[in-house]
């Protein structure tokens, strides 16, 4: 449906070289699928998004929307947006604020190059309205909604195109933290049942893992990693994206080889050896890095029921912090300090030995970069 | 397909083809070509002018230094200059005095009167110049000023106290007149001052005195500097009174030299051309200072978006005092001067009040001014020429401000600084200018109204920008963007988003560039024909001839239908206007 290559953005800036805010951007959205691009700030997601949308002019690379390229520097190719006829909600919702609600929303189809009666663009209209619950305020004046209202409204007037693609710019960002729970439902509900295919941009990653069927991770302009919220959670490629999403452990490590009983690695790190996921492929001697989860670091005041293949370790309580949902324990490992998240019902106290167990298939290893290159 | 633009107008990508057929681009190159050919064209035939020597049916012109050596070497132009000089620096210190203290009694104390004061700080704008100086002369020149003669009545002498024809009088008028911008300016710049670091250095411990003389000078001083040389640089153009002041007792400036260049006989355009060249570095050279101060004043700027908490100084009983000032302002800028015009308009022939003079009211003056000749002319003329300037002026400096801030293409900024030529150009000087350069095209543009309209765009082009840069870069880039993404091609989102949230800035500009279009007399004097007179042309006029009482008239229905129409303006701007968002 939505195919971007090596799409490269850049801004001119005042001195010194431009600025390249999107490099080599390559990624493919199905149809109907909700895709999110998702960074931490700066890294280029609204670039792109905005490339896509044609409000930038990239400098390469192609975009390929239904079968119609939109946008490629080999052909010459640059349709404007206008002509693009995708939906976009921006981060300011930019709802015109000398038009009603029902104007806002019925623009896109007054100015279409092919004519609707009033009659029609009546009825569509008020169908979008409805779909956002905002039918009862058509006749109110746009700025007189409130920020839900408002965003909703910014969201009708994407959809009553009816566009092949949209475009949502950190759309929930301007809301209270309560409405942005109700709206992340209001939004996923309405992209699944329309079907539509959706780039979404966010720095929250709470928002990215709930809402997509899948994540691209940007930093400085690039993507990161691509896979599904799960993929992205659970088997991170980088230490990066495995800090970015998230909070982590992080053990340094080296390979000392494979495991023959499991198939799997075996790395030597200051927590003990370790059997570990690897996405990437390994090689003895390797400088890794491993990162794990605190709530899979499973705590046991007994000796911790012995899985096979499970890595088993134990320390000593350094801290703990009860939240109400989960306590959260610091454990001394010899001069390291892992964090383990767990039930609120385990008390041990500070000071008390305590037993780790850690299954394999979460502790992912990352190549250490200088290394893998070597490796490589 | 491969139809290629983009709503930034991203054109340093010139590798990709460009439609030429688009709208957006004729519309754009057609406003940029009128705007440089405004703000240009007629400055280098000025500079051209001034090389040559008079032309004439057996001697035709040739490349000459002449102008400047004639303008250079008589002693009497290190006159003209310190005279220029002393006149516009103290018509500047005047102003700015009146206009701070004024400022700082609204903004920052608990004087009584504020709002009517506030509501009345807009009157003295659509006073005329012109009929302002009339006015004063009327009050107190030597033999027939209202002043003069009550003093003496009281006194019993025959002695001259006010004599408005000097240096003095000079500067005590057009002080005064430039007062209301002084006013305005320092508003803005008392408004844009966060009283919280005033209170922040009284925390610290500082007293009222080091607190005045340590921070809020400190921190006034780039605003204040900045007005000090923009109302120099609107004095030294100043030509109403030097004029009508000056000019019959011999003390010259830049603006009556130059007018009286043009107006000897022979008329000596190259010499007029070279006064005004030199006019023209000074006020460039003021206008330069002057934005220097301004952008290093960014670091001082401490618009933080959020509302101040106005923090009045509470005056007790001194708040009298300065309710009176206001009072004594009021009376010397409108009322006392629109009082002895509409006297004078009362009279058949000007007399000074009196019992006697009361008893011969009448109406015939303005039943004279209905009748005259060339006042109808004038009227439809100032009509149609400010509504069309206005319009054409607000329209134009739109588009041209949208390029500068929404469009990525090269040389932008100079477009800007192209548009804002005209500020630095006195109006007299902006009129030889135009004349110079269309008298020697030819084109039968010279001698027609056409050639006041070209004037009156050209010098209110500035003003356009202010107001549309203003409210454009408050409009939210996304706003385009949104309209863009809906489908709509460039001119749609410009005629249905943009313009119509501009709207409120758009008419407050047009309602300023219509009043001062019909103001308008430096440029005017110079261009105007037979048929193609405007209002302060007749009243300029009126004066040469000696029709006081007629003049007085004219004045009295000008200022009322003035006043009427901005107040309409303003009440439809209200009523109709975009609701605040
Ligand atoms: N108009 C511009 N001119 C110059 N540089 C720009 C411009 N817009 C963005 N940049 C730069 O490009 C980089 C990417 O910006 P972008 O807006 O895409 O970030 P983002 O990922 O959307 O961040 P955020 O989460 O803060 O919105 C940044 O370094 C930014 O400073
Ligand atoms: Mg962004």
């Amino acid at each position: 449906m939505l195919t971007v290559k090596g799409l490269n953005t850049e801004y001119p800036s005042q001195k010194g070289p431009p600025v390249k805010a999107a490099q080599d951007v390559t990624f493919e959205v199905p149809a109907g699928k909700f895709f999110t691009l998702l960074g931490p700030s700066g890294c280029g997601k609204t670039t792109t998004l905005r490339s896509i949308a044609g409000l930038e002019r990239p400098v390469g690379g192609e975009i390929v929307v239904n079968g119609r390229t939109v946008y490629s520097s080999e052909k010459k190719i640059f349709i404007p947006p206008n002509q693009r006829n995708f939906g976009m909600v921006f981060q300011s919702y930019a709802i015109w604020p000398h038009m009603t609600v029902f104007a806002n929303a019925a623009f896109p189809l007054e100015v279409r190059k092919t004519k609707m009666t009033a009659q029609e663009i009546r009825e569509k209209v008020m169908r979008v309205l409805s779909a956002v619950a905002l039918e009862q305020y058509a006749d109110r004046e746009a700025t007189k909604l409130s920020g839900g209202q408002q965003q909703r409204l910014a969201l009708a007037r994407a959809l009553v195109m009816e566009p092949e693609l949209l475009l949502l710019d950190e759309p929930l960002s301007n809301l209270d933290a309560k409405l942005r729970d109700r709206m992340r439902f209001e939004l996923k509900r309405i992209q699944r049942e329309l079907g539509l295919t959706t780039i979404y941009v966010t720095h929250d990653q709470g928002e990215a893992l709930a809402l997509s069927h899948e994540i691209a991770v940007m930093n400085e302009g690039r993507i990161v990693q691509v896979g599904t919220p799960r993929e992205i959670y659970e088997h991170p490629r980088t230490k990066f994206v495995a800090d970015f999403i998230g909070t982590t452990n992080f053990i340094d490590g080296t390979v000392l080889g494979m495991d023959t009983a499991t198939g799997r690695w075996n790395v030597r790190t200051p927590a003990g050896d370790m059997l570990v996921h690897a996405v990437q492929t390994l090689a003895p001697n390797m400088a890794v890095t491993v990162s794990i989860r605190p709530e899979d670091v499973e705590v046991f005041e007994e000796a911790a029921p012995a899985g096979s293949g499970l890595n088993t370790t134990s320390g000593m309580v350094d801290q703990k912090v009860f939240l109400g949902d989960f306590v959260d324990f610091q454990i001394k490992i010899g001069e390291f300090t892992l964090l383990s998240r767990a039930h609120p019902s385990m008390r041990t106290p500070i000071g008390d030995k305590i037993h780790v167990r850690m299954n394999p298939e979460k502790c992912v290893a990352i190549p250490d970069i200088s290394s893998a290159r070597n490796a490589a | 397909m491969a139809s290629v633009e983009n709503i930034s107008g991203n054109l340093q990508t010139g590798d990709q083809p460009v439609v030429k057929a688009d709208p957006k681009w004729a519309i754009m190159g057609g406003v940029v070509s009128i705007v440089a050919w405004l703000a240009l064209v007629p400055l280098v035939f000025l500079i051209y002018q001034s090389f040559r020597t008079p032309g004439t049916a057996r001697k035709p012109a040739i490349w000459t230094l002449g102008n400047y050596f004639e303008a250079y070497s008589s002693p009497d132009t290190l006159l003209l200059f310190a005279n220029s000089v002393q006149f516009a620096a103290g018509t500047a210190i005047l102003a700015l005095v009146v206009g701070t203290a004024l400022a700082w009694m609204t903004e920052r104390t608990n004087t009584p009167l504020k709002p009517l004061f506030y509501a009345l700080s807009i009157i003295p704008l659509i006073i005329p110049g012109i009929l302002f100086v009339v006015s004063w002369i009327f009050l107190a020149s030597p033999k027939i000023g209202l002043i003069n003669l009550a003093l003496q009545n009281l006194l019993g002498t025959d002695k001259v106290y006010v004599d408005i024809y000097s240096m003095a009088g000079m500067i005590w008028v057009d002080g005064l007149h430039y007062a209301p911008i002084a006013f305005l300016l320092m508003t803005a710049a008392f408004r844009a001052m966060d009283p919280s670091l005033e209170e922040s250095a009284m925390m610290s411990g500082a007293s009222m005195w080091g607190i005045f003389r340590r921070i809020t000078l400190k921190l006034a001083f780039p605003a204040v500097a900045a007005s000090f040389l923009i109302l120099f640089v609107r004095s030294i153009e100043s030509f109403e009174v030097p004029a009508l002041l000056g000019l019959p007792v011999g003390i010259q400036v830049f603006t009556s030299a130059i007018y009286d260049a043009i107006h000897s006989y022979p008329s000596n355009i190259g010499l007029a051309a070279a006064y005004a060249i030199t006019l023209l570095v000074i006020t460039m050279g003021g206008i330069y200072f002057q934005s220097r101060i301004t952008s290093q004043g960014g670091k001082y700027s401490t618009v933080t978006g959020k509302g101040f908490r106005p923090r009045t100084i509470d005056l007790g009983r001194w708040k009298y005092l300065t309710a009176g000032i206001f009072l004594v302002y009021a009376l010397m800028v409108v009322i006392l001067p629109f009082l002895v015009l509409l006297w004078s308009s009362l009279q058949k022939f000007y007399s000074v009040p009196s019992m006697e003079a009361l008893r011969n009211v009448s109406l015939a003056a303005y039943v004279t001014i209905i009748n005259y000749p060339s006042v109808g002319t004038a009227v439809w003329n100032s009509f149609i020429l400010s509504i069309g300037s206005a319009t054409t002026v607000m329209v134009l400096t739109a588009v041209v401000c949208w390029i500068v801030l929404r469009t990525k293409i090269r040389g932008r900024f100079l477009l800007d600084q192209l548009a804002s030529i005209p500020l630095v150009l006195p109006g007299l000087v902006m009129g030889l200018a135009i004349m110079v350069c269309y008298l020697t095209i030819g084109g039968g543009i010279y001698g027609t109204i056409w050639i006041l309209f070209i004037a009156y765009v050209t010098r209110f082009l500035p003003y356009g920008m202010r107001y549309n840069t203003t409210s454009m870069v408050q409009l939210h880039k996304e706003l385009e963007e949104s309209a863009a993404m809906s489908g709509a091609s460039w001119f749609t989102s410009f005629w249905r988003i943009v313009l119509p949230l501009l709207k409120p800035g758009l008419l407050a500009g047009w309602i300023y560039i219509v009043i001062v279009s019909v103001r308008e007399l430096s440029s005017s004097i110079l261009l105007y024909s037979p048929g193609t007179e405007v209002v302060s042309i007749v009243i300029w006029e009126m004066w040469q001839n000696g029709q006081y009482v007629e003049l007085s008239a004219f004045g009295v229905m000008l200022i009322a239908t003035l006043f009427v129409f901005v107040m309409t303006a303003q009440w439809i701007g209200k009523r109709f206007g975009v609701k605040e968002t």
